[in-house]
Protein backbone atom coordinates (compact mmCIF):
# COMPACT_ATOMS: atom_id res chain seq x y z
CA UNK A 1 0.00 0.00 0.00
CA UNK A 2 3.05 2.37 0.64
CA UNK A 3 3.92 1.81 -3.38
CA UNK A 4 0.54 3.00 -3.92
CA UNK A 5 0.59 5.99 -1.76
CA UNK A 6 3.95 6.79 -3.45
CA UNK A 7 2.77 6.71 -6.88
CA UNK A 8 -0.25 8.64 -6.37
CA UNK A 9 2.54 11.13 -4.68
CA UNK A 10 5.07 11.06 -7.88
CA UNK A 11 1.83 12.24 -10.21
CA UNK A 12 2.92 15.71 -11.04
CA UNK A 13 6.70 15.40 -11.22
CA UNK A 14 8.69 16.20 -14.06
CA UNK A 15 7.94 13.36 -16.95
CA UNK A 16 4.97 12.63 -16.16
CA UNK A 17 2.67 13.17 -19.23
CA UNK A 18 -0.97 13.91 -17.52
CA UNK A 19 -3.04 13.99 -20.72
CA UNK A 20 -0.97 10.23 -21.57
CA UNK A 21 -1.89 9.32 -17.62
CA UNK A 22 -5.73 9.83 -18.26
CA UNK A 23 -5.60 8.16 -21.26
CA UNK A 24 -4.25 5.25 -19.91
CA UNK A 25 -6.66 5.52 -17.21
CA UNK A 26 -9.55 5.33 -19.03
CA UNK A 27 -8.57 2.56 -21.62
CA UNK A 28 -7.21 0.50 -18.63
CA UNK A 29 -10.31 1.17 -16.79
CA UNK A 30 -13.01 -0.22 -19.96
CA UNK A 31 -9.93 -3.14 -20.77
CA UNK A 32 -10.30 -4.93 -16.94
CA UNK A 33 -14.23 -4.16 -17.19
CA UNK A 34 -14.31 -6.07 -20.49
CA UNK A 35 -12.37 -8.67 -18.91
CA UNK A 36 -13.70 -9.35 -16.08
CA UNK A 37 -16.83 -9.51 -18.70
CA UNK A 38 -15.55 -12.16 -21.06
CA UNK A 39 -14.55 -14.39 -17.52
CA UNK A 40 -18.19 -14.19 -16.07
CA UNK A 41 -20.84 -13.70 -18.73
CA UNK A 42 -23.08 -16.63 -19.50
CA UNK A 43 -23.18 -16.11 -23.29
CA UNK A 44 -20.42 -17.33 -25.21
CA UNK A 45 -20.89 -14.84 -28.09
CA UNK A 46 -20.77 -12.09 -25.82
CA UNK A 47 -17.57 -13.39 -24.22
CA UNK A 48 -16.56 -13.32 -27.59
CA UNK A 49 -17.05 -9.80 -28.45
CA UNK A 50 -15.76 -8.48 -24.74
CA UNK A 51 -13.00 -9.98 -25.77
CA UNK A 52 -12.53 -7.74 -28.95
CA UNK A 53 -12.96 -4.72 -26.41
CA UNK A 54 -9.96 -6.35 -24.20
CA UNK A 55 -8.10 -6.33 -27.78
CA UNK A 56 -9.04 -3.47 -29.08
CA UNK A 57 -8.22 -1.55 -25.68
CA UNK A 58 -4.74 -3.72 -26.01
CA UNK A 59 -3.83 -2.24 -29.18
CA UNK A 60 -4.29 1.50 -27.86
CA UNK A 61 -2.12 0.81 -25.30
CA UNK A 62 0.29 -0.10 -27.77
CA UNK A 63 -0.21 3.41 -29.52
CA UNK A 64 0.39 4.94 -26.03
CA UNK A 65 3.41 2.95 -25.50
CA UNK A 66 4.96 4.38 -29.03
CA UNK A 67 4.42 1.04 -30.39
CA UNK A 68 2.33 1.61 -33.56
CA UNK A 69 3.73 -1.54 -35.65
CA UNK A 70 2.41 -3.79 -33.00
CA UNK A 71 -0.49 -2.02 -32.65
CA UNK A 72 -1.77 -2.04 -36.11
CA UNK A 73 -0.30 -6.11 -35.94
CA UNK A 74 -2.50 -6.39 -33.21
CA UNK A 75 -5.60 -5.03 -35.03
CA UNK A 76 -4.91 -7.35 -37.86
CA UNK A 77 -4.18 -10.56 -36.34
CA UNK A 78 -6.16 -10.43 -33.30
CA UNK A 79 -9.48 -8.86 -34.00
CA UNK A 80 -8.97 -9.57 -37.98
CA UNK A 81 -8.15 -13.06 -37.77
CA UNK A 82 -8.24 -14.45 -34.39
CA UNK A 83 -12.02 -13.57 -33.45
CA UNK A 84 -12.77 -14.72 -36.78
CA UNK A 85 -11.45 -18.45 -35.50
CA UNK A 86 -13.15 -17.97 -32.57
CA UNK A 87 -16.58 -16.81 -33.83
CA UNK A 88 -16.57 -20.19 -36.73
CA UNK A 89 -15.31 -22.40 -33.42
CA UNK A 90 -18.16 -21.38 -31.73
CA UNK A 91 -20.66 -21.69 -34.24
CA UNK A 92 -19.30 -25.04 -35.22
CA UNK A 93 -19.89 -26.09 -31.86
CA UNK A 94 -23.32 -24.93 -31.93
CA UNK A 95 -23.03 -23.15 -28.62
CA UNK A 96 -26.29 -22.10 -27.45
CA UNK A 97 -27.43 -19.19 -28.86
CA UNK A 98 -28.56 -16.83 -25.33
CA UNK A 99 -28.23 -17.43 -21.53
CA UNK A 100 -26.51 -20.83 -21.05
CA UNK A 101 -26.19 -22.15 -17.33
CA UNK A 102 -23.42 -24.24 -17.79
CA UNK A 103 -20.73 -22.56 -18.60
CA UNK A 104 -18.47 -22.58 -15.52
CA UNK A 105 -17.13 -25.75 -13.46
CA UNK A 106 -18.62 -27.39 -10.45
CA UNK A 107 -15.51 -25.77 -8.78
CA UNK A 108 -15.54 -22.54 -10.10
CA UNK A 109 -15.03 -20.46 -6.71
CA UNK A 110 -11.63 -21.83 -6.32
CA UNK A 111 -10.24 -19.84 -9.19
CA UNK A 112 -10.90 -16.57 -7.06
CA UNK A 113 -8.38 -17.13 -4.49
CA UNK A 114 -5.84 -18.50 -7.20
CA UNK A 115 -6.17 -15.02 -9.45
CA UNK A 116 -6.30 -12.88 -6.49
CA UNK A 117 -3.08 -14.32 -4.42
CA UNK A 118 -2.09 -14.34 -8.83
CA UNK A 119 -2.40 -10.72 -8.67
CA UNK A 120 -0.83 -9.94 -5.06
CA UNK A 121 2.29 -11.42 -5.58
CA UNK A 122 2.69 -9.97 -8.66
CA UNK A 123 1.60 -6.35 -7.64
CA UNK A 124 3.85 -6.43 -4.58
CA UNK A 125 6.77 -7.75 -6.78
CA UNK A 126 6.02 -5.08 -9.77
CA UNK A 127 5.49 -1.88 -6.97
CA UNK A 128 8.04 -2.86 -4.93
CA UNK A 129 10.71 -3.29 -7.46
CA UNK A 130 9.73 -0.64 -10.08
CA UNK A 131 8.41 2.02 -8.17
CA UNK A 132 9.96 4.98 -9.00
CA UNK A 133 10.52 3.80 -12.80
CA UNK A 134 9.41 6.55 -15.59
CA UNK A 135 8.20 6.04 -18.65
CA UNK A 136 10.39 8.51 -20.78
CA UNK A 137 7.98 9.68 -23.71
CA UNK A 138 9.25 8.87 -26.85
CA UNK A 139 7.81 9.61 -30.34
CA UNK A 140 6.94 7.00 -32.79
CA UNK A 141 9.09 3.99 -33.05
CA UNK A 142 10.19 4.18 -36.65
CA UNK A 143 9.22 0.69 -38.48
CA UNK A 144 12.68 0.46 -40.05
CA UNK A 145 14.12 -0.60 -36.73
CA UNK A 146 11.68 -3.33 -36.84
CA UNK A 147 12.96 -4.75 -40.01
CA UNK A 148 16.29 -4.26 -39.48
CA UNK A 149 15.83 -6.33 -36.25
CA UNK A 150 13.94 -9.08 -38.25
CA UNK A 151 16.50 -9.03 -41.10
CA UNK A 152 19.42 -8.73 -39.35
CA UNK A 153 19.90 -9.92 -35.39
CA UNK A 154 16.38 -11.75 -35.81
CA UNK A 155 16.60 -14.01 -38.64
CA UNK A 156 16.83 -17.12 -37.45
CA UNK A 157 13.52 -16.68 -35.75
CA UNK A 158 12.08 -15.55 -37.90
CA UNK A 159 12.84 -17.87 -40.07
CA UNK A 160 11.93 -20.34 -37.56
CA UNK A 161 8.52 -18.76 -37.12
CA UNK A 162 7.73 -18.95 -40.35
CA UNK A 163 8.36 -22.86 -40.02
CA UNK A 164 5.99 -22.74 -37.07
CA UNK A 165 3.18 -20.99 -38.28
CA UNK A 166 3.59 -23.20 -41.55
CA UNK A 167 3.33 -26.36 -39.49
CA UNK A 168 0.48 -25.14 -37.03
CA UNK A 169 -1.43 -24.52 -40.52
CA UNK A 170 -0.91 -27.97 -41.59
CA UNK A 171 -1.35 -29.20 -38.34
CA UNK A 172 -4.82 -27.70 -37.85
CA UNK A 173 -6.01 -28.80 -40.98
CA UNK A 174 -4.98 -32.28 -40.19
CA UNK A 175 -6.86 -32.51 -37.36
CA UNK A 176 -9.73 -30.97 -38.02
CA UNK A 177 -10.72 -32.47 -41.55
CA UNK A 178 -13.16 -35.38 -41.57
CA UNK A 179 -11.77 -38.44 -43.39
CA UNK B 1 3.84 8.27 -17.04
CA UNK B 2 5.09 5.30 -14.29
CA UNK B 3 5.91 1.96 -15.30
CA UNK B 4 3.75 0.39 -12.96
CA UNK B 5 1.04 1.72 -14.80
CA UNK B 6 1.54 -0.52 -17.55
CA UNK B 7 2.89 -3.65 -15.33
CA UNK B 8 -0.07 -3.90 -13.09
CA UNK B 9 -2.76 -3.27 -15.78
CA UNK B 10 -0.73 -6.50 -17.28
CA UNK B 11 -0.82 -8.28 -13.95
CA UNK B 12 -4.56 -7.67 -13.19
CA UNK B 13 -5.59 -8.93 -17.03
CA UNK B 14 -2.51 -12.08 -16.15
CA UNK B 15 -4.97 -12.80 -12.84
CA UNK B 16 -8.25 -12.49 -14.90
CA UNK B 17 -7.37 -14.65 -17.26
CA UNK B 18 -5.58 -17.23 -15.25
CA UNK B 19 -9.58 -17.28 -13.22
CA UNK B 20 -11.42 -17.43 -16.94
CA UNK B 21 -9.00 -20.70 -17.72
CA UNK B 22 -9.92 -22.19 -13.94
CA UNK B 23 -12.88 -21.42 -13.80
CA UNK B 24 -14.01 -22.24 -17.75
CA UNK B 25 -16.31 -25.33 -18.50
CA UNK B 26 -16.63 -24.49 -22.17
CA UNK B 27 -13.25 -25.52 -24.06
CA UNK B 28 -13.93 -22.10 -26.30
CA UNK B 29 -14.14 -20.39 -23.15
CA UNK B 30 -11.05 -21.35 -22.05
CA UNK B 31 -9.02 -20.82 -25.29
CA UNK B 32 -10.49 -16.90 -24.86
CA UNK B 33 -9.06 -16.94 -21.38
CA UNK B 34 -5.54 -18.48 -22.73
CA UNK B 35 -6.02 -15.17 -25.37
CA UNK B 36 -6.31 -12.62 -22.13
CA UNK B 37 -3.11 -14.17 -20.40
CA UNK B 38 -1.43 -14.08 -23.46
CA UNK B 39 -2.08 -10.55 -24.38
CA UNK B 40 -1.12 -9.82 -20.49
CA UNK B 41 1.99 -11.01 -21.41
CA UNK B 42 2.69 -9.21 -24.84
CA UNK B 43 1.42 -5.63 -23.34
CA UNK B 44 4.81 -6.37 -20.99
CA UNK B 45 7.01 -7.03 -23.40
CA UNK B 46 6.30 -3.83 -24.88
CA UNK B 47 6.20 -1.64 -21.77
CA UNK B 48 9.72 -2.45 -21.28
CA UNK B 49 11.01 -1.99 -24.99
CA UNK B 50 9.39 1.58 -24.24
CA UNK B 51 10.79 1.94 -20.71
CA UNK B 52 14.35 0.90 -22.18
CA UNK B 53 14.34 2.39 -25.23
CA UNK B 54 14.56 -0.50 -27.47
CA UNK B 55 13.16 -2.12 -30.06
CA UNK B 56 14.15 -5.96 -29.20
CA UNK B 57 10.68 -6.18 -27.07
CA UNK B 58 8.74 -4.95 -29.64
CA UNK B 59 10.21 -7.48 -32.27
CA UNK B 60 9.59 -9.99 -29.06
CA UNK B 61 5.94 -8.76 -28.97
CA UNK B 62 5.43 -9.77 -32.59
CA UNK B 63 7.03 -13.13 -32.21
CA UNK B 64 4.59 -13.62 -29.59
CA UNK B 65 1.37 -12.36 -31.70
CA UNK B 66 2.46 -14.75 -34.39
CA UNK B 67 2.95 -17.76 -31.80
CA UNK B 68 -0.87 -17.08 -30.39
CA UNK B 69 -2.15 -16.70 -33.62
CA UNK B 70 -0.72 -20.17 -34.46
CA UNK B 71 -2.09 -21.92 -30.86
CA UNK B 72 -4.90 -20.75 -31.49
CA UNK B 73 -5.58 -22.35 -34.45
CA UNK B 74 -4.28 -25.90 -33.74
CA UNK B 75 -6.91 -25.24 -30.29
CA UNK B 76 -9.90 -24.46 -31.99
CA UNK B 77 -9.12 -27.52 -34.39
CA UNK B 78 -8.77 -29.87 -31.41
CA UNK B 79 -11.80 -28.14 -29.93
CA UNK B 80 -13.53 -29.12 -33.13
CA UNK B 81 -12.08 -32.82 -33.59
CA UNK B 82 -13.25 -33.31 -29.87
CA UNK B 83 -17.24 -32.10 -30.76
CA UNK B 84 -16.71 -34.02 -33.21
CA UNK B 85 -16.23 -37.37 -31.34
CA UNK B 86 -18.24 -36.66 -27.77
CA UNK B 87 -20.77 -34.14 -29.26
CA UNK B 88 -19.60 -31.90 -26.37
CA UNK B 89 -16.80 -29.61 -24.93
CA UNK B 90 -17.15 -29.79 -21.31
CA UNK B 91 -14.13 -30.08 -20.25
CA UNK B 92 -14.47 -31.51 -16.73
CA UNK B 93 -16.18 -34.54 -19.00
CA UNK B 94 -13.32 -35.86 -20.21
CA UNK B 95 -11.90 -37.78 -17.93
CA UNK B 96 -11.38 -41.75 -19.48
CA UNK B 97 -7.75 -41.17 -18.64
CA UNK B 98 -8.21 -40.84 -15.18
CA UNK B 99 -6.25 -43.63 -13.25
Amino acid sequence: MSGLASGTVLVGVDGINVAKNVGFGIIAAVMIFAALCVVTTRNVVHGALWLVVVLGGVAAQYLLAAAEFVAISQVLVYIGAVMVLFLFGIMLTRAKIGADSDLNNRSWALGIPVALLLLGVLGYVIIDGLRDTVVPDRGPTPTVLLSDGYLGPYLVPFLAISFVLLAAAIGAIVIARKD
Amino acid sequence: MLAVNFLLLSAVLFSIGVYGVLARRNAVMVLMSVELVLNAVVLNLVAFAVINGSVDGQIFALFAIAIAAAEVGVGLAMVLLVYRNRRSIALDELSEMRG
